[in-house]
């Protein structure tokens, strides 16, 4: 209870408050010339007005839009035993999937589409991507596991993330995505199937839903996303 | 000395059981295993002893919180955590439109909101189980889900427009003790995302894939329990950052033995 409070009392709003103002002529006449402070413009004498400008751009590279899931602050486990947040992430497009290791029937066609989408980008490219699956079972799939999952399945490279959360971070990570699943005993669990790619700024961009179904749509996705 | 810590650790288990045995506002809820409608695999299945609200969160209470946290008011509010209609019946920030009542339950709520308004009461969202559980009572019988009457009445609000306008508290509590789980709005769940009967789960679940259409009406466990079905169908088709006029929420707690 008193984690919960106390994250509670950590997510009071934090502003920026030392914005630089920066005025410029309403008219340019000394084109992109800009000035810190009020005052006229020394060819047409009308008064400066404040702009909103780079200051706004570096803040939005560095902060994190309302879309973006990088609003998430939970703490994943990865499979190399790390402890990461979803902001860690950012700056590679992303194929996210909720999948568990002990899983016989969709998970491993799932996990086959995720290597076809692969399969499908250049290796250069994959240096600006990450696939990333999330475990829904977060009690059986330690680190460990998932490596060992992560080694059997050859998805053991730079490219491929596998996480831990913890049951109250999984289901909001289920949230965010749409994704529904249920426990159906110990082992199984019944759930969605949605591979989803999210830009570089953590922000959705394309779902795919459903199992062996033409992948040609989110491997352009991913194509744009990583060309940019 | 040996009495007097002796004392202290009576006087500490009398005092933790005060605390946590029963919270303003809540009602205890004695767990016990029964047949939901949709239970995994349709089986019994068990619930624990915790605390309900006893009324579901109203406007006013909602605003309290949303003073105290900046983040969940209309404006402040990220888009990943709520849509477009979140607090749609509010003025600004802090206030509601002239039309609203503080003591209606609060609705246009997204499930973030939701859960973390109970969190920061050390509380947290009622599972899909525990809410069904209790809300098959009515005012004098535990499971009264065999009774005719039980069903009629709840039907007959699903008809009635405009329930989520009216008051906590108006009509009887139920044999727990608790007010309006039926009869002014659905509320949200801590694991809604669980009910896999969407019309997508047709082709994007591994479960039955192809049979899931007809499975649906095939798993009810009791085909009589038609209000239960709709609840359960709201809850298939939820998302979790909707925010919804007739969808409200209360909190539970664990009880800590």
């Amino acid at each position: 209870m008193v984690i919960t409070l106390a994250s509670c009392n950590s997510n009071k709003s934090e502003k920026a408050s030392d914005e630089l103002a920066v005025y410029q002529c309403p008219m340019q006449c000394e084109g992109e010339k800009t000035y810190s402070e009020a005052g006229s413009c020394p060819v047409c004498k009308m008064d400066l007005q404040p702009i909103e400008v780079l200051e706004t751009k570096v803040l939005d590279e560095n902060s994190v839009s309302e879309e973006s899931i990088f609003n998430l602050t939970s703490t994943w486990n990865t499979e190399e035993g790390e402890k990461i947040q979803l902001e860690d992430l950012k700056g590679k497009t992303l194929v996210m999937v909720m999948i568990y290791t002990t899983c016989k029937a969709a998970c491993p066609r799932l996990v086959a589409d995720m290597r076809n989408i692969e399969a499908q980008i250049s290796k250069e490219k994959l240096d600006n991507l990450r696939f990333v699956l999330v475990s829904i079972d977060p009690k059986t799939d330690t680190s460990e596991r998932l490596k060992a999952f992560a080694k059997e399945n050859l998805m053991d490279g730079e490219q491929w993330t596998f996480l831990q959360g913890t049951e109250s971070s999984v289901q909001e990570f289920a949230n965010v995505l749409s994704v529904k699943y249920k426990k159906i005993s110990p082992l199984d669990f019944s759930h969605s199937n949605i591979i989803s790619v999210f830009n570089d700024k953590g922000e959705l961009i394309h779902q795919q839903e459903g199992l062996g179904v033409d992948n040609k749509e989110t491997v352009e996705t991913i194509l744009q996303l990583t060309q940019e | 000395m040996k009495t007097k810590a002796f004392s202290l650790i009576i006087l500490y288990c009398v005092f933790q059981t005060f605390m946590f045995g029963q919270t303003e506002g809540m009602v205890y809820i004695e767990g016990s295993r029964y047949l939901p409608l949709y239970g995994r695999d349709s089986t019994v299945v068990e619930v624990k002893d915790f605390n309900m609200d006893i009324y579901p969160v109203t406007n006013k209470e909602f605003k309290q919180f949303v003073e105290k946290y900046p983040k969940w008011q209309k404006s402040k509010v990220i888009k990943l955590f709520a849509d477009g209609n979140y607090l749609g019946n509010w003025e600004n920030d802090l206030e509601l439109k002239d039309t609203e009542n503080p003591n209606s339950p609060v609705t246009y709520i997204s499930w973030f909101a939701a859960k973390d308004y109970c969190e920061c009461q050390g509380k947290r969202l009622p599972t899909v189980d525990e809410w069904e559980y209790v809300a098959m009572a009515d005012e004098t019988t535990k499971d009264a889900r065999v009774k005719p009457s039980y069903n009629e009445q709840i039907l007959a609000w699903y008809e009635a427009p405009r329930s989520n306008e009216n008051l906590i508290g108006e009509s009887p509590k139920n044999a727990w003790g608790v007010y309006d789980l039926h009869g002014l709005v659905w509320e949200w769940t801590l694991d809604f995302n669980s009910v896999l009967i969407t019309g997508e789960s047709r082709k994007d679940v591994d479960k039955d894939s192809n049979l899931f259409c007809g499975s649906a009406s095939v798993n009810a466990t009791d085909l009589m329990n038609y209000a239960a079905f709709m609840r359960y169908a709201i809850r298939g088709s939820l998302k979790a950052k909707y925010s919804m006029k007739n969808l409200g929420f209360r909190c539970v707690q664990d009880i800590n033995k």
